[in-house]
């Protein structure tokens, strides 16, 4: 797995690139769990690159939801892989969460 | 054609567990969402494994077969650690009540018991085997 970031002011970009599963998810929860991602409007995940996706990769995105929507701080997933997405479904992660189609979409949340 | 694959309990074994899983059913022709399912199902099943079951003790291993019979999958898992999974302890997850408390685990069997069609776990003395059985269209 690798993650890379854009930021602007209000908004911060993580482009994840692999799979994220029990061993690689550690190096996601390092970036989330960061003091600095609070200070941002809008997380965005940029999920294109991603090819796969267990529970605990989503056990880091389900830690820290509660943690940013305190902050006032919208997760916002994009460019999801239908596979990747069929396994938010199969928990029904796909209705607590914010994914869109794409980047603009994503933006203009 | 059934198939064999013996790892080590280490976390770095996952990747080499799901590549094996997608080689072996790469000539069934599933759907893309079928073949990342049953990968998934195996994964979480392993990573409990390797993580709760052997607490990550790269001297014990585990063994996985495989087998396509009859449009259908069936793989089975087995180790020998004194620690076994009892299924009755399973708790259909609330997935509000996770993102509330902030929870990272809990969630793998959930999804292995949505995705198969059956799952089994047997144990004697310290033998213990997972079955995973999943029909496929």
């Amino acid at each position: 797995m690798k993650i890379t970031q854009q930021a602007t002011d209000t908004s911060l970009t993580l482009n994840l690139d692999g799979e994220l599963d029990a061993s690689s998810s550690v190096i996601l929860d390092t970036e989330l769990s960061k003091s600095e991602v609070l200070d941002y409007q809008k997380i965005l995940i940029d999920c294109q690159r991603l090819n796969y996706i267990s529970s605990a990769g989503l056990g880091v995105f389900i830690s820290h939801l509660q943690r940013l929507q305190d902050a006032n701080v919208k997760l916002i997933f994009y460019n999801m892989q239908e596979k990747v997405h069929n396994v938010f479904e199969i928990l029904g992660l796909d209705s607590l969460m914010t994914i869109v189609p794409t980047q603009a979409e994503a933006v203009a949340i | 054609m059934k198939k064999d694959i013996r790892i080590s309990c280490s976390r770095e074994n996952l990747k080499v567990v799901r590549d094996f899983v997608n080689d072996y059913l790469a000539t069934y022709n599933l759907s893309e969402l079928q073949l990342n399912q049953i990968i998934l199902a195996v994964d979480e099943v392993v990573a409990n494994l390797i993580i709760h079951a052997n607490g990550e003790d790269e001297s014990r291993s585990l063994c996985l077969s495989i087998n396509f019979v009859n449009h259908a999958v069936d793989i089975s898992i087995e180790d020998s650690s004194p620690i076994s999974y009892r299924p009755s302890t399973f708790r259909e997850p609330d997935m509000n009540e996770h993102v509330r408390l902030g929870k990272k685990g809990g969630v793998g069997m959930a999804l292995v018991n949505r995705i198969m069609d059956s799952v089994e776990f047997t144990t004697s003395g310290t033998y213990n085997v997972c079955r995973l059985h999943k029909r496929v269209s």
